[in-house]
């Protein structure tokens, strides 16, 4: 049997596709968007505190007989940064709990990746053997949201079991407060969301993004797309919405341990809290977990709340339009283009809300953990319970 | 009178915190946009020094000078080196030899080494000199190699010394 044939059979197709798609997910667009992630970090930071950041690394154009070296910005320093902490020593104290000591760091890292899993980054792309498009999904299961939830918040494992198993105090203290940090917000999290699913009816993210792009994003489900629809219902959402996000959005800076609920790392007080006993890629373990979890994080965000791929007046990729004009002869040409511009339309809405994080970080200061937990149990929580009952009212009594 | 302290009275907008976290994040916005713009407080180091607005009083290199008719002016008597708080300096005196015109002032230095690395530029070398040799000058990106390279003698010192007029002349009267 010939390779493209065995190929195009069902399942090895399936299996083949998920393979392209992982690997594109993981190498293409993660470990590239962790590392400029890192970069924007350091120098967004330094932008808003009047400072230029790094601005030196760049391309060695010498080496290769140009004239002159390029800083391009600093971009270099993207790659700069993780040769430099591969090349570290990975220094390990005596004491640690070796086992746990060396788990920890794979613990925190592996579960943002989980979760990339499920979140679509783009509509479709190509058209397999059975005639339907590929959809721009590694895994498109119906519990997806379910399934984010459960697998992001064992992220904390990792954390907790760093601070016990460095055998140190300000890890320990890192770890402790890590779990009475997420004992505090997850409740709030997962509420906060209900009402997404009471309005969609399912719990597929696929399927949300498609009731989103006839609907119009779930911040505000009124859409200007294919008619008016200005029903009261979709009024009455708006402000319900916008505080689910607000909630979803806060609980989601203490899942991925940003500013201002870093407690765990809190540099200031704790030099670096969880992490502390750990070296070159143990520590660049923990690094690429924090950021993974961010992207995934924006991820869901921008997949609950802003429509994910899609963008008004944007085809997905089964359209047959290119450019006002209908496609006969390569059928597979627009959709292969409308399928690239969404998958482009996701990366920009995660990298603006990237962007938000980080700006978040570098203005609002750290909150205690007595706060985060009177904020997480006294307030969110009560603010997401009550949300659910006034949404379920709208779409009972103002949806017919 | 005890003095009572009023607890301040929050409105509901503070107790929301929101409305200060959004201010907050309208003013980081403003400097970042800023800072995009090219308004940044960073020198650039080695493209842009500091060089011509140093002040005179600044304390860069210990170094050794002349006077205006070549005499080293050091007379080897190693006050500085006694003084000097991390004991950088280490000088090795020579008597001055009857032929040269200078032979009044008896005492030379035969070597004259000051360690760099351990040197932390805090001037009592310059205070305690009585004979006006020693000086701070403006050099203050003193690099090296080795840790022999960044130990400066007796002509390394001279050369970046170089000739101090105008100071007291207390030999000339008995020349």
């Amino acid at each position: 049997m010939d390779i493209i044939g065995f190929l195009q059979q069902p399942i090895p197709f399936l299996v083949w596709t998920s393979i392209v798609k992982t690997l594109f997910v993981l190498f293409g667009a993660i470990l590239p968007l962790v590392s400029l992630s890192v970069f924007a970090e350091r120098k967004v930071s330094a932008f808003i505190q009047d400072r230029l950041g790094p601005n030196r690394v760049g391309a060695p154009a010498t080496l290769v007989g140009f004239k002159k070296d390029y800083s391009l910005w600093g971009l270099g320093q993207m790659v700069a940064d993780p040769i430099k902490l591969l090349l570290k020593e990975n220094f390990i104290p005596n004491s640690v709990n070796k086992f746990y000591y060396y788990i920890a760091p794979k613990l925190t890292m592996i579960p943002p990746l989980l979760v990339l899993a499920v979140i679509p980054f783009g509509s479709s792309f190509l058209v397999g053997p059975d005639g339907k498009p590929v959809p721009m999904v590694i895994a498109n299961i119906d519990i997806g949201v379910l399934y984010v939830f459960a697998v992001s918040s064992l992220g904390v494992y990792g954390i907790v079991l760093a601070g016990w198993a460095s055998n140190s105090k300000y890890p320990f203290l890192g770890g402790i407060r890590s779990s009475s940090q997420m004992i505090s917000y997850e409740l709030a999290l997962g509420l906060s969301v209900v009402p997404v699913f009471l309005i969609c009816g399912t719990l597929n993210l696929s399927q949300i993004i498609d009731w989103q792009i006839v609907n119009g994003w779930l911040i505000c489900p009124v859409p200007f797309v294919g008619g008016l629809h200005l029903e009261a219902w979709r009024f009455a959402l708006i402000p319900l919405m916008v505080i689910s996000f607000i909630v979803f959005l806060v609980s989601m800076f203490a899942e991925t341990n940003r500013t201002p609920f870093d407690l765990p790392e809190a540099e200031q007080e704790l030099v670096a809290g969880y992490h502390t006993e750990y070296s070159s890629m143990g520590f660049a373990l923990f690094f690429l977990g924090e950021y993974a979890a961010m992207i995934a994080g924006s991820g869901v965000i921008v997949t609950l709340f802003f429509g994910g791929w899609s963008l008004p007046f944007i085809p997905d990729g089964s359209s047959h339009w290119l450019f006002g004009l209908e496609s006969h002869v390569w059928t597979w040409l627009p959709g292969a283009f409308w399928g690239f511009v969404n998958i482009n339309v996701f990366f920009a809405k995660v990298s603006l809300f990237i962007f938000f994080f980080i700006w978040v970080r570098w203005t609002v200061p750290r909150f205690r953990y007595d706060q985060l937990m009177k904020l997480g149990w006294i307030y969110f929580f009560e603010i997401a319970l009550a949300n659910i009952f006034l949404t379920a009212l709208v779409l009972v009594y103002l949806k017919k | 009178m005890a003095l009572v302290l009023q607890r301040p009275k929050l409105s509901l907008a503070e107790k929301f915190y929101l409305p200060a976290v959004i201010g907050g994040l309208m003013l980081t916005i403003k400097h970042f946009f800023k800072s995009v713009g090219g308004k940044t407080e960073t020198m650039q180091y080695p493209e842009q020094k500091w060089d011509d607005k140093l002040p005179e009083w600044y304390r860069g290199a210990p170094t050794l000078v002349t006077d205006e008719w070549g005499r080293e002016r050091c007379v080897s008597c190693q006050l500085c080196e006694f003084i000097c708080p991390p004991r950088a300096i280490t000088i090795t005196p020579e008597e001055i030899p009857n032929a040269d015109p200078w032979a009044k002032v008896e005492k030379r230095p035969k070597e004259f080494e000051i360690d760099m690395i351990r040197c932390i530029y805090c001037g009592l070398c310059e205070e305690v000199c009585p004979e006006q040799a020693i000086f701070l000058r403006k050099d203050y990106a003193i690099t090296g190699y080795s840790r022999a390279e960044m130990k400066h003698d007796k002509a390394k010192l001279y050369e970046l010394g170089g000739v101090m007029p105008g100071v007291i002349n207390k030999w000339n009267e008995k020349k």
